[in-house]
């Protein structure tokens, strides 16, 4: 006889595989698609009779989607980079030092991530045209940067908080000054928030659509989400051929957070929102 | 005290200036920016004529933005109480899992890291009318029309975007839960288990009261989130049939960049920031009272 443990514990696996099942499906029609020689598209079953890998092959050779794949990552490096460098340093100063206005600047940040994006879309865009930033990939880093820092430095924040004291005066005694306790010191142990934070960081800048479509025209300065909707709109009867490139889109996401994941359920767990 | 207290200030600032400048330039600017924009009539070219309130009052005025609200309500009504139920349910029994939880917890998750176009790129091919929903549940079970036109008609594209919006975002309910789920006592659950309480009573009266902080931030980035959804909106139907699946966001947009009305369109992003404050102080003074903590 099946004891009663055993049968919960089957239960709750047979909820979860069939839930991670259905969550899977819209992946796994995209995969056979894109496995599908486009006249099938439709018409063929669940899975490809005769799965061929030629929509990758085409997708990647066809209209600059190379260069798409490499202004995204480019874009994507630099804006981590300068959003967790601005954040950590910003977040350290709130956590750790004293000085006038601290509450009321902190305020600020929390306010401004309740505030859309889109409601500053417009002066940005602005701003951008005057700064000549139109059409830069500059443009977007330095306002990938920005949106991200309200957000970044109240993550990071709980992180250099949870730092006992005794180690950063121990730096102190030792010879230290505020920078090299924050570099040697505060960095090494806020590791798992700052590698969180690294991966928010490129996410967002990866996916982000609405500011990308906003100020870049020229062709040659795409990312992946402009090309992919364009790709779509221009080919959209082949459907293989746009969840190829969807796909291709997907991969460095998937690298980055599978590689990190332990780092960023850890950074997620132990700071920002405690249960 | 440490013996650096008579620089401190200045290591402070240098600590923040960077962030602190950035910040202003490129966003607190720029937002005050947009009041002063909602304010006039705004031209691209010569001189821009200030109107007062005027934006404002068209903004209440304007059906479109009626029809916004409801669609954003309805949107808001589905897709949240579905991704905190079901993201819920998998924390709690993910949390019992012992095996295969990475993968599980990793499946779970991707949706939540794939970008917004090529999310709405697939659930605008399932829902073809000859895509996957049709095909099954049309010709292989016969439980809708096998010709649907999903994103054509508003009664059944705002649904599916929702739908869209509950399988998105369930992963990132998920992992919210289980963080904070790990901040309950293990002492807590064991002793409601010993008094005789079965799984669901624990879940029902110790750990989801303990989840009260949780479910309150989840709830107000959720609504948050709803009120600014745009993509979704803007790749799956563009706002269309006849502004039937409209969103602030989306009529916001094409006001600014297709009707160049920058005035009338900040006016609309700053309604759409207060009714966003107006319902997250709600929900926490709701929530506050509720649980009472």
């Amino acid at each position: 006889m099946v004891s009663r443990a055993l049968l919960k514990r089957i239960l709750i696996y047979a909820a979860l595989i069939i839930g991670a099942l259905v969550m899977m499906i819209p992946f796994l029609y995209t995969v056979s698609t894109a496995l599908k020689p486009n006249a099938f598209v439709f018409t063929a079953d669940f899975f490809p009779d005769r799965p061929t890998a030629q929509n990758f092959v085409d997708a990647w050779g066809s209209n600059n989607f190379k260069r798409y794949f490499l202004n995204s990552l480019k874009v994507a490096i630099i804006t981590t980079f300068f959003t967790v460098a601005i954040a950590a340093t910003q977040a350290y100063a709130f956590a750790r030092m004293r000085f006038p206005g601290k509450d009321l600047l902190f305020y600020m940040y929390l306010i401004a991530m309740m505030i859309p994006a889109m409601l500053m879309i417009i002066p940005q865009f602005l701003e951008a045209r005057t700064m000549g930033l139109l059409n830069t990939h500059l443009g977007l880093i330095v306002f990938y940067v920005v949106g991200s820092i309200p957000f970044q430095t109240f993550f990071l924040r709980g992180f250099f908080e949870a730092i006992p004291n005794e180690l950063l005066e121990a730096s102190y005694i030792d010879g230290a000054n505020r920078f090299t306790a924050f570099a040697r010191i505060a960095v090494p142990l806020a590791g798992p928030g700052l590698g969180t934070a690294a991966i928010f960081a490129f996410l967002a800048s990866w996916d982000e659509f609405t500011w990308a479509l906003t100020i870049i025209n020229d062709s040659g300065l795409r990312t992946l989400p402009i090309a992919l909707r364009l790709f779509q709109a221009q080919h959209g009867t082949q459907w293989g051929l746009v969840f190829a490139a969807s796909l291709i889109a997907i991969v460095p996401v998937v690298i980055v957070f599978v590689a990190f994941q332990n780092v960023f359920v850890k950074g997620i767990s132990t700071g920002g929102i405690k249960g | 005290m440490s013996p650096w207290r008579k620089g401190e200030y200045v290591v402070a600032a240098l600590f923040l200036a960077p962030g602190l400048i950035w910040f202003w330039t490129f966003a607190l600017y720029p937002l005050l920016y947009a009041f002063w924009m909602s304010l006039h009539e705004w031209r691209i070219r010569g001189t821009s004529e200030f109107i007062g309130l005027a934006n404002y009052a068209r903004v209440f005025q304007d059906p479109v933005n009626l029809i916004a609200l409801r669609n954003t309500v309805v949107y808001a009504l589905i897709s949240i109480p579905g991704q905190m139920i079901l993201g819920l349910a998998i924390a709690l029994l993910l949390a019992k899992a012992t095996r295969g939880k990475v993968v599980l917890r990793l499946i779970y998750y991707l949706p939540v890291i794939c970008s917004w176009v090529v999310v709405s790129l697939i659930f605008m091919f399932l829902f073809n009318s000859e895509g996957l929903i049709n095909r099954f549940f049309g010709e292989s079970l016969g439980w809708v029309d096998p010709n649907t036109a999903w994103l054509n008609d508003a009664a059944t594209a705002l649904p599916v975007i929702a739908l869209l919006g509950i399988w998105k975002g369930v992963g990132w309910v998920m992992i919210i839960y289980l963080a904070a789920l790990q901040g309950v006592p293990k002492e807590l659950t064991e002793a409601a288990r010993i008094d005789g309480a079965s799984g669901f009573q624990v879940a029902r009266f110790v750990t989801i009261p303990l989840l009260a902080p949780a479910t309150l931030f989840i709830l107000v980035l959720l609504t948050i989130g709803a009120f600014q959804s745009f993509i979704q909106f803007y790749i799956m139907t563009g706002g269309g049939p006849f502004h039937s699946t409209e969103v602030f966001l989306s009529y916001m947009y094409n006001q600014a960049f297709n009707f160049l009305d920058f005035g009338y369109a900040s006016a609309i992003a700053w309604v759409l920031a207060g009714l966003i404050l107006l319902i997250s102080v709600i929900q926490f003074r709701f929530i506050r009272q509720t649980y009472s903590y």
